[in-house]
């Protein structure tokens, strides 16, 4: 759908799994191709399989057949650790529930992924406040998650996406359980991210979400049913 | 920052943590106190035996020292015939007997050892001096409080006492010289030393020139079992033995004791392993969701291990410090409750503290504090991430 380079390339991907002893083919034979710097929502009915596909273009998961390439690298084949390193390293992810790490402060949430990357510690610490800032929580760094509004977590999530300049975030329902007004600031954080360059991946209810990205993903029972084409920034 | 989440996630539920800690140290207390009472006895009963360096005991033939009242006859002749023997450096006899104390009222008895205060293996002098003149004694002090006697006082003593007539023999008057400690009986035992050849004239005739023990030093370097064999050779009607042959004996004696000692010692380890384990499973269950995540950021699945062992590291390790203090006291009570009990020896210990044995065991309980992490910290970095995300999301 797009003219150019894929960073992100899906090759008729399957995923099935058992689920209480019964085969689901959550992914039949999807097709996807999204350019560095597009911001592209995937939408469809709970179970279309929409957050497995996201997974499996996040190396979290492996296709049972077909193949998934990210920034150059087939994902689909990766060994467990190679995997790992280069989902640190390549791919930024937020989640529905935030998931932050309770004991963490907010700034040594974001610092978690540099941790892990080996980034030095003053270095990691200068980053994790400058995105704190970007996020627009510079004051909340030393606040603990339990301590933040929902959304103010997942602003804080996304910080920690951001840590290592990953080459493209995935987010699975990141508004999902923030309401109205801290879903908008949400979204305008999306919004602002793909400006700035940043590749976007989301999966989502969300209408306004869905509204706000360039491109849309429409899928159903495992497959892409229609994909949107690219609309132009207002 | 994979100690400090090990850290914080054990200070997540404060409590649960503590109490975790307070199991694993009364589980390591319980594993320290069998290793102590394992190895106490033996180490105890060695250190009693080899004390002033006799290496040899020689009693009548066929008995134990002092298990019966059998005496050696023609002790003279017999400590020559040691003395003869290569290796054999000092020979000490010491002759048993009761002792009655006179005074207005009832007569106190009390047991007697016949020795040469110059070199026996048999007393600890607390206070006073060592009984070296003929008519002087050293008493315990359950026979002091007995007699109501001090260091200095005269008692009237007896060797025998005659039921039928009401009668005491072998009467003579001795001067309390001091308070002394008897190694070989119980605390509260009334006790008293003197001269062999006093409490031998006291005895009279049945008791001239006999003893009921030789303590036998031996020179250093020898051979001293060869050296026991060469005394029972030259002596038919004794029975000699060694210190370590009767080590052997005790520690068979004391078999039943040691086995009881490691079932529980591994009962206690297995508790503080399950518990540890136990802990720290639904402690990973809690936070599945979390691990999940960290796993799909990009965390590895060795740091996950590393984290979650180190939480049970923490535990254990908690848990055998304090272990290592409870353990020590509980020892001393335990300790102090079995040494009163009556005709056991005052200077025998039940529980010994021994460094290495006791940090051994501590070691033991932190490794299986490690063994207990790994499961469930492989289990937490073994799962399908995308799955239990899903899972999570669900529930």
């Amino acid at each position: 759908m797009t003219a150019l380079p894929a960073l992100l390339s899906a090759r008729d991907v399957h995923r099935d799994y058992a689920l209480a002893g019964a085969a689901v083919h959550a992914v039949r034979g999807v097709t996807l191709d999204v350019a560095a710097g597009e911001y592209v929502a995937v939408v469809g009915p709970s179970g279309c399989g929409k957050s497995t596909l996201l997974n499996l273009l996040g190396a979290i998961d492996r296709p049972t057949r077909g193949t998934v390439f990210v920034a150059g690298t087939e994902v689909s084949t990766l060994p467990d650790r190679a995997a790992t390193r280069f989902r640190l390293l390549n791919v930024g992810f937020v989640f529905q529930r935030f998931y932050l790490l309770p004991v963490l402060t907010a700034r040594e949430n974001v610092e978690l992924p540099m941790a892990e990357a080996g980034v030095p510690v003053a270095e990691r610490r200068r980053r994790a406040m400058e995105l704190l800032g970007y996020v627009g929580l510079a004051e909340r760094g030393a606040h603990r998650p339990t301590e933040l509004s929902g959304g103010e977590q997942q602003r804080v999530a996304i910080a920690r996406a951001l840590a290592n300049h990953p080459a493209v975030l995935l987010a699975d329902e990141p508004t999902g359980e923030l309401d109205a007004r801290t879903g908008a600031d949400v979204i305008a954080l999306f919004d602002r991210l793909n400006r700035d360059g940043t590749t976007i991946v989301v999966v989502t209810h969300d209408e306004q979400l869905a509204g706000a990205a360039r491109r849309v993903v429409h899928m159903l029972d495992g497959r892409v049913i229609r994909d949107e084409p690219l609309r132009r920034r207002a | 920052m994979r100690l400090q989440l090990a850290a914080m996630s054990l200070r997540r539920h404060p409590s649960r943590t503590l109490l975790a800690a307070l199991g694993v140290a009364v589980s390591a207390a319980m594993l320290l106190d069998m290793v102590m009472l394992a190895t106490g006895m033996r180490e105890s009963f060695a250190s009693l035996l080899g004390r002033n360096g006799f290496t040899i005991r020689v009693a009548p033939r066929g008995t134990l020292p002092f298990d019966t009242e059998a005496t050696v006859a023609q002790a003279s002749s017999a400590v020559d015939a040691m003395r003869a023997i290569p290796g054999v450096s000092v020979v000490a006899p010491v002759l048993g007997a009761s002792l009655h104390v006179l005074g207005t009222g009832e007569s106190v008895t009390a047991f007697a050892l016949g020795l040469d205060p110059n070199v026996q293996g048999d007393y600890e002098l607390l206070e006073g001096a060592n009984p070296s003149a003929p008519d002087a004694l050293v008493a315990s002090d359950a026979l002091l409080r007995a007699t109501g006697a001090r260091i200095g006082d005269t008692l009237d003593v007896a060797a025998g006492f005659d039921p039928q007539l009401r009668t005491y023999a072998g009467r003579r008057r001795l001067v309390v010289s001091g308070r002394a400690r008897f190694l070989f009986l119980g605390a509260g035992d009334r006790a008293a030393a003197l001269r062999l050849a006093t409490l031998q004239r006291m005895g009279g005739p049945e008791r001239r020139d006999r003893v009921s023990l030789f303590m036998v030093r031996t020179d250093s370097g020898v051979d001293v079992e060869h050296v026991r064999a060469a005394i029972e050779r030259a002596l038919p009607r004794v029975t000699a033995l060694s210190t370590a042959g009767a080590i052997a004996e005790a520690e068979h004696r004391l078999s039943y004791f040691r086995q009881l000692a490691f079932i529980l010692g591994a009962v206690s380890l297995i508790v503080g392993f399950l518990l540890v384990t136990t802990i720290v499973t639904v402690s990973v269950n809690e936070r599945i969701g979390e691990i999940a995540v960290m796993r799909a950021i990009g965390v590895s699945r060795w740091h996950i291990v590393q984290q979650i062992v180190v939480e049970g590291i923490g535990l254990s390790v908690g848990g055998a410090a304090a272990g290592l203090v409870l353990g020590i006291v509980t020892a001393r009570y335990l300790n102090s409750i079995l040494r009163s009990f009556p005709g056991l020896p005052d200077a025998i210990d039940f529980f010994l503290f021994q460094p290495h044995a006791a940090f051994r065991a501590l070691g033991l309980l932190i490794a299986s504090g490690i063994a207990a992490g790994i499961y469930p910290s492989w289990r937490a970095a073994s799962l399908p991430i995308s799955a239990t995300l899903r899972e999570e999301a669900i529930g």
